[in-house]
C-alpha cells in the first residue's frame, strides 16, 4: 500500500512538475507582430538563435501589407495584449509615441549601453525617434527600406536596342541618373517587341486604398524640390508643398504614369510591381528594396539579368528617396516587457544583425552596412546603401492616417484619374492637411 | 407523457423556485423568454445607434482614446453636408443605385416572364440563371477583376472580338468613363436573379382565370400584358427595387474589390467614403455623424417608398 502511494505521489508530482515546466516556458513566449513579407520568414529564422540562447519561445502574428496597419493600429489603440514586440511602420511613430503604444527605451538603451550612434542615421531618425531630430528613442532601428529601382540589364544590354537608342536620344542606354533620362528609356521601350512579347517601360506606384501612389510620387517629388514645411516655420506648407518645383514633379509623375506603364496599372503597388517585373512585363521597376533579394533569386527575371538603380536626380541636381522600413518596439501593454527588452538588447547584437543581412534582412547597423565586405555582399548592397543615404520620409506625426488619406485622394485624382491639374491637386493637399493640423490644435 | 415529463419536472423544481415561477404571470413569463434577445439586440443595435449618435456630436477619435473628448455640437454634421467630395461620393452613389435598380429590374422581370411561360427546360435554366446569386461577393468581385484584365481577361478579349479594339485598351477598371459601369456590370449580373426571382413569384400569384377571361374578350398579349401582368405583378416589382436599392446605397464589397473607389474617386461611393474616414482616417466622430446622415437619409427614403408600395397594393 505504501509503495502505491509513493508511485501515485511521485507520478503526481511528475506530472505537476513538467505541466509546471511546459507552464513557463509558454509564458514566456514573445509573440512579435509585423507584416507578411519575405523579411518576415527571414527574421523568424534568425529568431531561432535566440530561443536557443535564451529558452524564450517565439510566436509570430505576421499580417499582409494591405491589411497590416489597420490590423495592428487596431490592436494597439484597443491595448491589446496581442503583440509583445512590434515592427511597426516608420509613420507609426509620432502616433505610437504620444498614444503611449510603445515602451520609450532610452533608460534601455543607457542601461544596455546600446547606442543610436552605432546605426544608420536616417534609420534612426526615421524608426526611433519621436519628437524627430531629438533623443527620445521608441524603436530600435530593425529593417531598413528604401525606394529604388530594378532594370532588365539584359534587356539594356542588347547590341540592336542600344543602337537605336543611342540614335533616337544621343546617350548611351543605361540605369538612368536623372528623371528625364529616366522617361526616355521608358518611352523607348513602351509597348516595345522583345523576345516576341510586347514589353512595357516602366511598373511605378499607384495604389489607391493603403499608401502606394503617395509613396511613388513622393519619391519624385522630393527630387523635384519638394518641402513638407517651411523648415523655419513648421507646419506652414503654403509655397513649399505646392511649389512651382512640387507642380513640376507631379506633372512629371502623371506624365510617365500615361505613358510608360502596362496598361491597367491603375492600383499598383509592391506586389504588383513584383509581378509586373517577375512576368517580363517592364524594363523597369520601382519597388522598395526588400523585394530585391527575391527578384535576385528569381531563376526568369534574376541573376545577370537584372541590374539596380538609385532613384534618379531631379531637374536641379537634388536627389532623395522615400524611406521605408521599421523600427522594433515594445508594446507597452504587454506582460512580457523584460522578456521583450532581452531580444531588442539581443536583435542589436553585432553578429546577429549581420546574419539578418545574410538571410535577407536589411540590417540599420554601421558595423555591418559600413564593412567593407558589404557592397560586394550582394549585387543590390551598394544601391541600397547609396539609397539610404538621400532618404526622405512621410509625415511622422499621430495624424498621419488622415494625412497619408488626403495624399493618396489628391495624387490619384491627379495622375491616374486626370482630373484636374498638378497645381490643384497640390493647392488642395495643402487645404486638406492644414485641416488637420488645425483639428490637431498645431496650427 | 408529456404529463409526467412536466410532473417530474415541477417535482425536480426547488421549492422556493418553483414557488417564485409560480407567481408570475403568463404575460411575465413571456417576457422572461424573450428578455434574453432584447437584451442581445438592444447590446448590438440600440446600444451602439445611440453611441453612434452621441459620438457624432464630438472630436472622438478611436485611435487616440486618451485625448479629451470635446462637444462639438453640430459642427460635424456642418463640415459633411458642406463638403464638396461628400456630394461626389453621394453623386457616384445614386448613379450607381439608379442605373444598377434600372438594369436589374428591366432584365430581371423580363427573365421572369420568359421563365413564366414554363418552356422545355424552364427549370434547367432557372437554376442556371440563379448561379450568380449564390456565389459570395467577395469571389464575384476577384474574379470579375481578373475578367476585366486588359492583358489576359476575357472581358476585354471578348469586346475585342467584337469591336475590334485592341483588348489591351479597355481597361474597365482604370479609365475614368468605363469604371462605374464596370461595377454596374456586375452588380447587374450577380444580382438580377434575386430581382427575376421576385418578380417570378409576382407572375405566378396571377390567378389564371383572370387570363383566361381576357383571353373570352379577345384582349391581345400586349393588352394583357399592360392590363393584367404589369399591374399585378407591379407590387412585386416595387419590392424588389426597394431591396435592392437599400442594397445598392451601401454598397461596399464590390466597389471595394473591383476598384477600391478608384480610379481617383471616380467609384468611391459614399460606403468608401464613411470607412476611409472612419477606419483609415480615424475620425470616429465625424464619420459616426456621416454613417447619420446616410441611416436618416436611407430611413426617410425608404418610407416614402414603402407607403407608395402600400397605396400600389391597395388599388
Amino acid at each position: 500500500m505504501k509503495s502505491s502511494l509513493k508511485l501515485a505521489l511521485g507520478l503526481t508530482s511528475a506530472i505537476t512538475a513538467s505541466t509546471a515546466v511546459s507552464n513557463v516556458a509558454h509564458a514566456e513566449d514573445l509573440t512579435l507582430c509585423w507584416a507578411a513579407w519575405d523579411p518576415a520568414n527571414a527574421l523568424v529564422e534568425l529568431s531561432k538563435d535566440f530561443t536557443k540562447e535564451t529558452g524564450i519561445g517565439m510566436k509570430f502574428e505576421f499580417v499582409p501589407w494591405t491589411n497590416y496597419a489597420d490590423r495592428f493600429l487596431n490592436e494597439l489603440n484597443s491595448h491589446g495584449k496581442l503583440c509583445d514586440l512590434i515592427i511597426g511602420d516608420s509613420q507609426w511613430i509620432g502616433g505610437a509615441a504620444e498614444n503611449g503604444h510603445y515602451v520609450k527605451l532610452n533608460d534601455f538603451f543607457d542601461k544596455e549601453k546600446i547606442s543610436m550612434d552605432d546605426f544608420v542615421p536616417a534609420t534612426v531618425v526615421g524608426y526611433s525617434e519621436w519628437p524627430k531630430n531629438t533623443p527620445n528613442y521608441w524603436a530600435l532601428p530593425a529593417m531598413g527600406d528604401v525606394v529604388g529601382w530594378t532594370y532588365r540589364k539584359d534587356w539594356f544590354s542588347k547590341p540592336e536596342l542600344q543602337k537605336e537608342f543611342k540614335e533616337k536620344y544621343g546617350w548611351d542606354l543605361g540605369p538612368p541618373t536623372t528623371f528625364d533620362q529616366l522617361k526616355q528609356i521608358a518611352e523607348f521601350f513602351q509597348k516595345r517587341e522583345i523576345d516576341g512579347k510586347t514589353v512595357y517601360g516602366a511598373s511605378i506606384y499607384t495604389e489607391r486604398g493603403s499608401e502606394g501612389i503617395t509613396m511613388g510620387a513622393m519619391d519624385v517629388l522630393y527630387s523635384y524640390g519638394f518641402q513638407y514645411e517651411n523648415p523655419k516655420k513648421p507646419y506652414e506648407m503654403e509655397g513649399f508643398v505646392n511649389s512651382d518645383k512640387s507642380v513640376k514633379g507631379l506633372e512629371f509623375y502623371k506624365a510617365l504614369y500615361d505613358c510608360c506603364t502596362p496598361p491597367g496599372a491603375s492600383n499598383s503597388y509592391m506586389g504588383e510591381g513584383v509581378d509586373a517585373f517577375k512576368s517580363g512585363q517592364v524594363a523597369m521597376h520601382m519597388n522598395f528594396a526588400f523585394t530585391w533579394p527575391g527578384l535576385q533569386k528569381d531563376e526568369n527575371v534574376g541573376g545577370d539579368k537584372i541590374g539596380y538603380f538609385v532613384n534618379p536626380k531631379g531637374p536641379d541636381g537634388e536627389q532623395f528617396a522615400q524611406l521605408g522600413g521599421q523600427g522594433i518596439s515594445v508594446v507597452s501593454y504587454s506582460d512580457k516587457q523584460e522578456s521583450a527588452l532581452k531580444y531588442i538588447k539581443w536583435f542589436a547584437n553585432k553578429d546577429v544583425q549581420a546574419k539578418w543581412w545574410s538571410l535577407g534582412g536589411y540590417s540599420c547597423l554601421n558595423a555591418v552596412v559600413k564593412d567593407p565586405k558589404f557592397p560586394a555582399s550582394q549585387p543590390y548592397a551598394q544601391t541600397f546603401l547609396d539609397s539610404m543615404a538621400i532618404v526622405k520620409d512621410f509625415w511622422a506625426e499621430p495624424s498621419y492616417a488622415p494625412l497619408l488619406q488626403a495624399s493618396q485622394k489628391r495624387f490619384h485624382d491627379y495622375v491616374v484619374a486626370g482630373q484636374g491639374s498638378a497645381k490643384d491637386a497640390l493647392d488642395g493637399l495643402v487645404k486638406d492637411w492644414t485641416q488637420v493640423f488645425q483639428d490637431d490644435g498645431k496650427m | 407523457m408529456l404529463n409526467r415529463t412536466a410532473e417530474n419536472v415541477a417535482r425536480a423544481t426547488p421549492e422556493p423556485l418553483a414557488r417564485k415561477v409560480r407567481g408570475i404571470s403568463d404575460k411575465g413569463l413571456a417576457w422572461l423568454f424573450i428578455s434574453p434577445t432584447i437584451l442581445l439586440l438592444l447590446a448590438i443595435n440600440i446600444f451602439p445607434l445611440f453611441w453612434a449618435i452621441y459620438l457624432s456630436f464630438t472630436n472622438y477619435r478611436a485611435n487616440r482614446p486618451n485625448e479629451v473628448v470635446k462637444n462639438l455640437g453640430f459642427a460635424n454634421y456642418q463640415r459633411i453636408l458642406g463638403d464638396k467630395d461628400i456630394w461626389i461620393a453621394m453623386q457616384t452613389t445614386a448613379h450607381f443605385v439608379f442605373w444598377t435598380i434600372l438594369l436589374q429590374t428591366l432584365i430581371g422581370f423580363t427573365l421572369a416572364w420568359l421563365i413564366d411561360r414554363k418552356f422545355r427546360g424552364h427549370a434547367f435554366w432557372t437554376t442556371l440563371i440563379l448561379v450568380p446569386m449564390m456565389l459570395s461577393p467577395a469571389v464575384v468581385g476577384n474574379f470579375w477583376r481578373f475578367l476585366y484584365e486588359p492583358q489576359i481577361g476575357l472581358f476585354a478579349y471578348a469586346i475585342s472580338f467584337v469591336t475590334r479594339i485592341p483588348p489591351t485598351d479597355i481597361q474597365m477598371l482604370s479609365n475614368v468613363s468605363l469604371a462605374p459601369w464596370s461595377i454596374i456590370i456586375v452588380d447587374t449580373w450577380m444580382w438580377t436573379p434575386y430581382v427575376m426571382l421576385i418578380c417570378l413569384a409576382g407572375l405566378r400569384s396571377i390567378p389564371e382565370y383572370i387570363y383566361e377571361a381576357a383571353e373570352v374578350d379577345r384582349a391581345s398579349n400586349w393588352r394583357q400584358f399592360w392590363s393584367i401582368t404589369l399591374p399585378m405583378a407591379l407590387p412585386f416589382i416595387m419590392l424588389a427595387v426597394l431591396f435592392r436599392g437599400i442594397e445598392n446605397f451601401k454598397m461596399f464589397d464590390m466597389v471595394n474589390l473591383l476598384t477600391g473607389g478608384g480610379p481617383g474617386s471616380t467609384t468611391e461611393v459614399a460606403s468608401i467614403t464613411l470607412k476611409r474616414q472612419a477606419f483609415e482616417s480615424w475620425r470616429t466622430g465625424y464619420s459616426s455623424a456621416f454613417a447619420i446622415i446616410l441611416f436618416v437619409a436611407v430611413f426617410g427614403l425608404a418610407n416614402i417608398y414603402v407607403k407608395a408600395l402600400n397605396k400600389v397594393k391597395q388599388r
